[in-house]
């Protein structure tokens, strides 16, 4: 798994690729740890380049938007495709997070 | 039945990986789809996660997994000697609850009950012995999707 992150006007977007499943996803967690230290609020992650994902993927998903609404901000997920939307669908995922098409449509909400 | 192939590792997450790419490797041999090999891929993490976290605790253990064919059926067999624990004895998650509410306990089964066609759990002479089930489908078909 790959986390590549930019920051444009002040929005941070974190792009996954690969995997991201029970071995993998705490490497996300220790990277989205160090956006929540460096007071991130308002995070955008793109899951274009995501392959696959499995619980342990959601739960880290899932930890990182409760952790940024608890410090007021909001997590948005956008770009899901192939395996990784049908694993969304199946959790009901969409009815809890922030799900966009495309980064645009996300950075429109925060604004 | 035919024994496509099989391995035997301890149940430690590190193995994970190598135990995956097995089955997948099998499924794609059988000529699944990538849609039905994603979602073998799946199973067999969230299968192979729940014992490598609850059968052996405090202790070191294997596990045994096995890929067979059964008249164009894939099944996925995975064998311990940890806790007796029957998975489909475990309710479904709530996938409806607020943010706040969520737990993800219990959603990885709950993908393989509904991802595979069938589960079938024994305990036979202190093993566990789980299969998944799967067959090929058409294309069009979705599984878990489909209502």
């Amino acid at each position: 798994m790959d986390i590549n992150a930019t920051k444009k006007d002040g929005i941070l977007t974190g792009s996954v690729k690969g995997r991201l499943d029970a071995v993998t996803a705490s490497e996300f967690d220790v990277k989205f740890g160090e956006w929540m230290a460096a007071g991130e609020r308002n995070v955008i992650i793109n899951l274009s380049g995501l392959e696959y994902i499995s619980s342990a993927g959601l739960r880290s998903i899932l930890s990182a938007a409760k952790q940024l609404k608890a410090n007021g901000g909001r997590l948005f997920i956008v770009e899901l495709n192939g395996a990784v939307k049908k694993v969304f669908e199946l959790s009901g995922f969409y009815s809890v997070l922030q799900v966009f098409d495309t980064e645009d449509a996300a950075i429109k909400q925060i604004s | 039945m035919e024994l496509l192939s099989a391995i035997k590792k301890p149940a430690a997450l590190q193995y994970l990986g190598e135990i995956v790419e097995m089955v997948s490797a099998c499924a794609r041999g059988q000529g699944f789809s990538d849609e039905a090999i994603s979602d073998i891929e799946l199973a067999t993490e969230e299968i192979l996660v729940n014992i490598c976290n609850y059968s052996y605790p405090g202790v070191p253990g294997d596990v045994e997994v096995e890929c067979k064919l059964d008249s164009g059926k894939l099944i996925i067999q995975f064998i311990d000697s940890g806790l007796p624990f029957d998975m489909s004895t475990l309710p479904d998650p709530d996938i409806t609850a607020e943010i706040e509410d969520r737990k993800i306990g219990g959603l990885g089964i709950f993908f393989v009950k509904k991802l595979m066609d069938d589960v079938r759990y024994q305990r036979k002479d202190n093993f566990n012995i789980l299969e998944l089930v799967i067959r090929k489908r058409s294309v069009n078909s979705r599984p878990g999707i489909d209502k």
